[in-house]
């Protein structure tokens, strides 16, 4: 019945409301006692001097019978359990017992031992010294005694009957001890209805609570768990019940914001994937199926104008070509769709792009208190781009820019310049095959955020793997093994084990083995990966010699990406908006440029700010 | 002057394709030579001259444009067509760009085949009569207004200052087709795809042609005219004979293919 959550919580409430209890009861009934205890120490007290008092006469007339008589009929008072009066030497001389009547005690007995402890009879007492409480048996209940001593005055010495000297103190004591039979009682009842007042309210607590927790916790987080077994299962479209205004209520509707954000990425991706998909398919499709329906078509159609004499075969040859007809369109609908994300590259000043972009975004620059600074180079020729497209890059940065800024305000720099620059540090390879034609660029180890070349290597007998930076020259290789030139090397395809060491060159710097890929379209890499070296040589490009590039640099003032992510800024569905992005924007920018032949590349400082760089190349091959 | 013989090249990999070409033409008299490697139909079209070529683009030893640059490279003056299953605007424009005289999106039917044939060797006729009389251009070729522009030898476009584009047929298109029976226009408001069919004349000779759109773009007005004299569009095919006003719709970029109108048979 009860989950974790109730059960925790109820067993450390009831613990607390145990101890509150326990403490609270103790004190109550100690205060309880120390009262009551009190009160009857005055009243007998009081009920002793009455006593004395009540003597005094027949005392002083010395009528022993009348003494006797009144302490007789005290004693007979049901809570008083015996009264005497002894004399200076410890015997009993009245006692409401009269058997008692002539005993000695012994001074020394415990009863005595307040006042004479050294054998020296003491003159004046507290109320809280001459009373005394004990028990007979440790199971009877307790009995207060109290010892009031009865002391020489005037009139004693001066009565007509001269039994005391004028020299005696002390005449005598007066000794009444009463039973407690009855507080003890009370006391002990009122101990067992605070037990069972506490049993009761914490029975109670708990039950409540149990119902309570169930009700608050126990039924929404399972209807939160539910939820996310179907979402996982695959249904985004469900959504959870209004589970009202707590934290669980708001925790149910950003889990329905969160599930409806992920099924439109993840249409999005299946959109774009589709779409990727669907290009490379369509042009194998097209080809494949319009060759053998030109096949079927032709002789159809050709069949068709020969037969205008036969009407049956007729009509039915106007069924085939009729019907073949319709797979001609089917396929064309294929390829219309293929058609769309091709990029259409035209002439174009990356400054009007750069201002369109910001007058889309001129609102949200406003909002956020975002002043953009521009450094626009005068003299930048036109560039073959897709304007509309190249529009999404920038959008997407300063979109991202004024993210990174927040509502304090800041500074977005853009800054554009036309730069020379040679392949070596610059340019990105995309794409390595091995002999056999497996791909080797590996997208899950990154380096910059770039998928990197993946090589398996044999160091001397022992496997391991090497991913190449992919910026030709750069060379920040990840080694998991430290290499040397003089080590034994084996440089292999991870897919196929074909060796990639060139058999005829070695590495003109240390003369270690050295890899040879191939990039399709674009001649072959070769280079060395050993520790000590890092030499890399790309024929295609060298060849070509520097080229020249428009420079764009977005700098924010924002809040920086930390080191970690840093690899990660272009997969995606990467996003550090949690639910406000959906993580497609930097892989948007990263696929248009690969288009048109683009370098991005980012550094960024934490609490500083991020500056991205785009190359965008003058002449396209 | 379609008694002559006829000589045509088909280049295609695929032979059931080639044996279909091979059929339809042997029908109308005409020879076809078949070879499925742009390698070997080079070496034929150095050994033999002929009036036309029905090209592929996609072939295993080298595509479709590069068979055009060797053609050319190698001083062979034969026109092509080109065809393709993988029928992008792309494919369209950029044959055209490159010097094939036509273009034809597999599938195609009999007739389909038959009208871009009979298309190439009517142009092929034109062409060489007026290198044969170029001294008296006129006398065969109306010349298209110098700031027009045009999509091959078919299609013409004309920049308005408005910005809409206005869309006709060459003469020269007119001249190879004959004497236009009926015109089938697309309706108002309909997307035209540069290279892909706008229009369709059906010829007195029965053959339906098609009319690839110079320019991408969105009709506003039509020339309804047209559809009861045809005839306008032969007497008058820049002005009066126009076919189309479009709101373009990537111009800058569509502009590149679309050539200035100094020599058409360029």
């Amino acid at each position: 019945m009860f989950s974790k959550i109730s059960l925790k919580l109820i067993s450390t409430i009831s613990l607390m409301a145990i101890l509150i209890f326990s403490g609270f009861a103790y004190y109550s009934i100690h205060t309880q006692d120390t009262l009551l205890l009190n009160q009857i120490k005055n009243f007998v007290n009081a009920e002793s001097e009455t006593i004395k008092n009540s003597t005094k006469v027949s005392m002083l007339a010395n009528d022993r019978e009348v003494t006797h008589e009144i302490i007789k009929t005290i004693g007979q008072q049901p809570f008083i359990r015996q009264v005497r009066i002894l004399n200076k030497e410890g015997k009993v001389i009245y006692a409401a017992d009269s058997s008692q009547i002539g005993q000695v005690l012994d001074k020394k007995a415990e009863a005595c031992y307040s006042c004479h402890t050294s054998d020296q009879p003491l003159t004046r007492l507290s109320i809280s010294k001459r009373i005394r409480i004990y028990r007979l048996h440790p199971d009877s209940s307790r009995i207060l005694g109290i010892i009031n001593p009865i002391y020489n005055e005037p009139s004693c010495w001066q009565a007509p009957c001269h039994a005391h000297p004028r020299s005696q103190k002390i005449l005598g004591v007066l000794d009444l001890t009463v039973c407690l039979k009855s507080v003890d009682n009370e006391l002990n009842s009122a101990k067992k209805h605070m037990a069972l007042f506490a049993l009761f309210s914490i029975f109670g607590l708990a039950v409540v609570l149990g119902i309570l927790v169930k009700q608050i916790i126990g039924i929404p987080v399972k209807k939160l768990s539910e939820a996310t077994k179907i979402v996982a299962s695959g249904n985004f479209s469900y959504k959870i019940p209004e589970l009202g205004n707590d934290e669980l209520g708001v925790l149910a509707r950003s889990f329905n914001h969160m599930t409806q954000k992920l099924a439109e990425a993840r249409q999005q991706l299946f959109q774009s994937d589709k779409m990727a998909s669907l290009g490379r398919l369509a042009a194998g499709v097209a080809h494949e199926i319009n060759n053998p329906l030109t096949g079927i078509l032709t002789y159809a159609s050709f069949l068709l104008k020969r037969t205008k004499d036969q009407p049956d075969i007729h009509r039915d040859l106007e069924v085939i070509v009729r019907e073949t007809l319709r797979s001609r369109e089917i396929v064309k609908g294929l390829l219309d769709f293929a058609r769309q994300s091709i990029p259409k590259k035209v002439k174009t000043d990356i400054h009007q792009v750069i201002e369109r972009a910001l007058t889309v975004l001129e609102n949200q620059l406003t909002l956020y208190h975002i002043q953009v600074e521009k450094h626009f180079s005068p003299d930048l020729p036109q560039i073959l781009i897709d304007p509309n497209q190249m529009q999404q890059v920038f959008t997407n940065l300063i979109e991202n820019a004024y993210q990174a800024i927040g509502k304090k305000g800041g500074k977005i720099t853009i800054a554009t310049s036309l730069t020379r620059l040679s392949p070596y540090g610059i340019l990105q390879i995309k794409q390595a095959l091995c002999p056999k034609g497996h791909e080797l660029m590996d997208q899950e180890t990154r380096i910059d955020g770039l998928p990197t070349v993946k090589l398996k290597l044999r160091v001397n007998g022992k496997e391991t793997f090497v991913y190449l930076d992919p910026i030709y020259g750069k060379n920040r290789n990840k080694l998991e093994l430290p290499v040397h030139a003089d080590d034994k090397i084996e440089i292999l395809c991870p897919k196929c084990n074909i060796s990639l060491i060139d058999p005829k060159e070695k590495c003109p710097r240390c003369d270690a083995p050295i890899y040879v890929l191939e990039i399709p379209g674009k001649g072959e890499l070769r280079g060395c990966f050993t520790s000590e070296c890092s030499w890399q040589y790309w024929d295609y490009v060298e060849q070509q010699g520097p080229r020249d590039y428009i420079e764009i640099k977005v700098s924010d003032t924002g809040c920086g990406i930390p080191p970690e992510i840093m690899d990660k800024i272009f997969d995606p569905f990467f996003t550090t908006k949690g639910q406000e992005g959906n993580g497609l924007g930097m892989a948007v920018i990263w696929g248009i440029l690969e288009n048109h032949e683009g370098i991005i590349s980012v550094e960024s400082q934490v609490n500083k700010g991020t500056t991205f760089t785009i190359h965008l190349p003058v002449n396209v091959r | 002057m379609e008694k002559q013989l006829r000589t045509l090249l088909a280049i295609d990999d695929e032979p059931v394709i080639l044996d279909a070409i091979q059929r339809v033409c042997s029908a109308e008299g005409w020879h076809v030579d078949t070879v499925t490697g742009a390698t070997e139909g080079l070496e034929l079209a150095r050994k033999k001259s002929y009036d036309l070529c029905l090209c592929d683009i996609m072939l295993p030893d080298m595509d479709g444009f590069q068979f055009l640059e060797k053609l050319h490279e190698s001083g062979i003056d034969l026109a092509v067509i080109m065809t393709t299953g993988f029928a992008t605007i792309e494919n369209a424009v950029k044959s055209l760009d490159m010097g094939a005289i036509d273009y034809l999106p597999k599938p195609f039917t009999a007739d389909e085949v038959l009208s871009a044939l009979y298309r190439g060797f009517r142009y092929v006729d034109l062409k060489r009569r007026h290198e044969e009389n170029t001294a008296q251009v006129d006398s065969i070729i109306v010349p298209c207004p110098t700031q027009y522009r045009h999509l091959g030898y078919q299609s013409w476009m004309h920049l308005d200052f408005d910005g809409s584009v206005k869309v006709g047929a060459t003469y020269l298109f007119l001249a190879v087709i004959g004497s236009v029976k009926s015109i089938k226009l697309q309706p108002l408001e309909a997307e035209i795809i540069q290279g892909f069919s706008c229009a369709e004349f059906e010829a007195e000779d029965e053959l339906i042609h098609q009319l690839m759109a110079p320019i991408s773009g969105q009709i506003i007005r039509i020339n309804e005219q047209l559809k009861d004299e045809p005839s306008i569009l032969e007497k008058d095919p820049y002005f009066e004979g126009w076919l189309y006003v479009v709101v373009p719709k990537d111009l800058n970029y569509e502009l590149k293919y679309v050539s200035g109108c100094h020599n058409i048979f360029a």
